[in-house]
């Protein structure tokens, strides 16, 4: 392959960024013009726009990889939609651990988003078209807003945009700090004005979704790619990446032990230590020890296993883990990985959003149990209590995959570095476990009794 | 705290302690001023219901009274035509409403994985005996500073990552904790 060429981060760093003029001046919204215009002779349609992204393997960038013309697809047509419009969302909800490369294109480039979401919106029929971002990104709000405003003012959203008939607005949405805001469907309730507690599936997004009309939610890195791929067609993006089900640029946050962390951009399926090359090496020219592909939910891999890894959907699957958001998070040989699991245990704990019980009560009790091995306390049993527990949190028995996600680490890690869990417990202060009989269990309301709660 | 596991986890990032249940007042006259009120009717033509402009006029009372109080909550429900208890329930479930008044710096130190690697913890704990040994989430007797732990920022790249009320600050390690703290004052 020639030498690659940035596309989604071509413009970060450079002077005014932000700015309409210069967004303009790099050739920026060409592709709407262009469609717009298209559109009124016939040329461009909003199937042929979807047809584009379907022919150039573009998959979601937020984590799960989906194909995105075949979600855009799954919106019904509008005679059986029964009136109701369809919504666009933004998923700028950016809260995986490790994961900062929407910040990047929201502060640096956020009318490369803007487009993407027009063309989105072309495509499926959209009026008006939201951007959920996350409550911490205080700045990259207000500089949304401030792009959005531009392009009211040049007529490039609103209503009868460039005199094409059509009309579209787009409305920044602040989020309040919840991390499951940016599964689709919390994202949805929480846009509606509710607590973030993921829904049921089926009915899907697409058909029933926010204020029960069909709904699409893309990634902001996606959405960035659309605008790329009506720019410069979709054999040019399926040209770029590993093979045709793994295309395109893709943005790579690296961060942990390495000299220079940051956001990277690489053709899909770039090798894992290409990818350490480029972010000059581990610290200190120290060896990797495991490395989280793909953000926090992601399950850890030695730094042997991934070393010749193609960091694409499904290289990363091939080796047991996921992209996720390509989040890379590198970890030396002097890492402390049941502290660093502990860790992660704490993030889901807290932000289990409390709907269903192998969620709400398991994350609390991997954590609980990660903690006292850490702190010296833990029990022979609780290296396979951990896997246990673990077990009987994914796969089904939840409404979302967040408890999928909160296991992940324990349970591939755990096996992958066995020795440094059991050091912790042999030097424990508390190493044996007996369970006691049912009739030595003192019932909590008893104990509670007994310190004058309830007297 | 989100949801609400029934087991205890000790510090929980985000909230005050004192908020758990909410104060009740904030002591100020609970009216939008022309401004927030101008900023509400502008929000309230962007959304086809008045619910889904919740989480932002909650957004512009914290911005008006500092804090969300439980008579805050009772005003933002009249407005938008919802019940005191529903909004209750959302402002509980996200971190960022404040539940009680937090100091004028709100210090939030990001301890996830990325900072954590990096020695996130140590700055945070650090950072809260520098200031007179303040527990996460209590603020100084001067009104000054509040800190808390919290959830990945999107800044692992800059870790440890810690934003101050609405802005980001990067690389707080301990050797720079001082100079931090200064720049603060």
């Amino acid at each position: 392959m020639s030498e690659f060429i940035p596309v989604l981060s071509a413009r970060v760093g450079k002077k005014n960024s932000r700015a309409l003029e210069t967004y303009v001046a790099d050739g920026g919204y060409a592709s709407w013009k262009k469609v717009l215009a298209g559109s009124q002779t016939g040329e461009w349609t909003p199937a042929k726009v979807t047809d584009v992204v379907k022919a150039s393997g573009l998959r979601g960038r937020g984590g799960a990889g989906f194909p995105t013309g075949m979600k855009w697809t799954f919106v019904p047509p509008k005679e059986k939609r029964g009136g109701k419009p369809v919504y666009l969302l933004c998923n700028a909800d950016e809260s995986e651990p490790g994961t900062f490369k929407d910040r990047v294109l929201i502060e640096q480039d956020p009318h490369q988003i803007l487009e993407g979401m027009m063309l989105a919106s072309f495509a499926l029929d959209v009026k008006h078209a939201y951007i959920y971002i996350r409550g911490e990104m205080v700045h990259g709000a207000e500089i949304l807003n401030a792009a959005i405003d531009e392009a009211y003012a040049a007529g490039l959203l609103g209503t009868n945009v460039l005199g094409s008939g059509l009309d579209l607005d787009i409305t920044v949405h602040r989020g309040a700090g919840a991390y499951i805001c940016g599964e689709e469907t919390a994202l949805i309730e929480s846009l509606e004005g509710k607590r973030g507690h993921p829904r049921i599936k089926p009915p899907f997004p697409a058909v029933s979704g926010v204020w029960a009309a069909p709904t699409v939610v893309n990634n902001v890195e996606t959405l960035c790619c659309v605008k790329h791929i009506l720019d410069r067609g979709a054999d040019w993006f399926k040209g770029i990446g590993r093979n045709d089900r793994n295309t395109g640029p893709k943005l790579y946050c690296v961060s942990g032990h390495v000299n220079k962390p940051g956001v990277y951009e690489a053709p899909m399926g770039i090798p894992f230590k290409d990818l350490l090359a480029m972010c000059g090496g581990v610290r200190e020219g120290r060896k990797v020890k495991a490395v989280i592909p793909g953000g926090s939910s992601a399950p850890m891999l030695t730094g042997e296993e991934i070393m010749d890894v193609p960091m694409d959907f499904d290289g990363v699957a091939a080796a047991k883990s996921m992209l996720g958001s390509a989040a890379v998070i590198v970890m030396d040989d002097q890492t402390d990985i049941p502290k660093a699991v502990a860790n992660i245990a704490k993030f889901y704990a807290h932000e289990s959003c409390g709907q269903c019980t192998p969620c709400r009560e398991g994350c609390p009790w991997l954590l609980k149990m990660l903690k006292r091995i850490v702190n010296g306390q833990g029990k022979k049993a609780d290296l396979e209590m951990l896997l246990q527990v673990s077990g009987q949190m994914g796969n089904g028995m939840t409404i979302c995959v967040f408890a999928d996600a909160a296991i992940a680490p324990v349970l591939s890690s755990i096996p992958r570095f066995r020795e440094e869990f059991e050091a912790y417990v042999a030097k424990s202060a508390a190493p044996g476990f007996e369970v006691p009989a049912p009739d030595q269990i003192t019932p909590r309301l008893a104990e509670r009794m007994a310190e004058g709660m309830h007297s | 705290m989100s949801g609400g596991p029934s087991t205890p986890v000790d510090i929980l990032p985000g909230q005050p302690p004192v908020g758990e249940h909410g104060a009740l007042s904030c002591g100020k006259e609970l009216a939008f001023s022309a401004k927030a009120e101008e900023r509400l009717q502008k929000l309230l033509t962007r959304y086809p219901t008045k619910q889904a402009a919740l989480l932002p006029t909650l957004w512009i009372a914290q911005e008006e009274w500092g804090w969300i109080s439980r008579e805050a909550v009772d005003y933002v429900a009249a407005r938008l035509g919802l019940t005191s208890a529903f909004v209750w329930g959302v402002v509980t479930f996200y971190t960022m409403y404040n539940r009680a008044p937090v100091g004028k710096h709100l210090i939030q130190v990001c301890t996830s994985i990325s900072c954590h690697l990096n020695g996130a913890e140590e700055v945070f704990h650090e950072c809260r005996k520098k200031l007179g040994g303040l527990k996460p989430g209590e603020t100084s007797a001067d009104g000054k500073y509040t800190v808390v732990e919290v959830e990945c920022l999107a800044q692992c790249d800059k870790a440890p990552a810690v934003m101050v009320n609405g802005d980001d600050h990067e690389r707080i390690t301990l050797d720079k904790l001082d100079a931090f703290l200064a720049e603060l004052r």
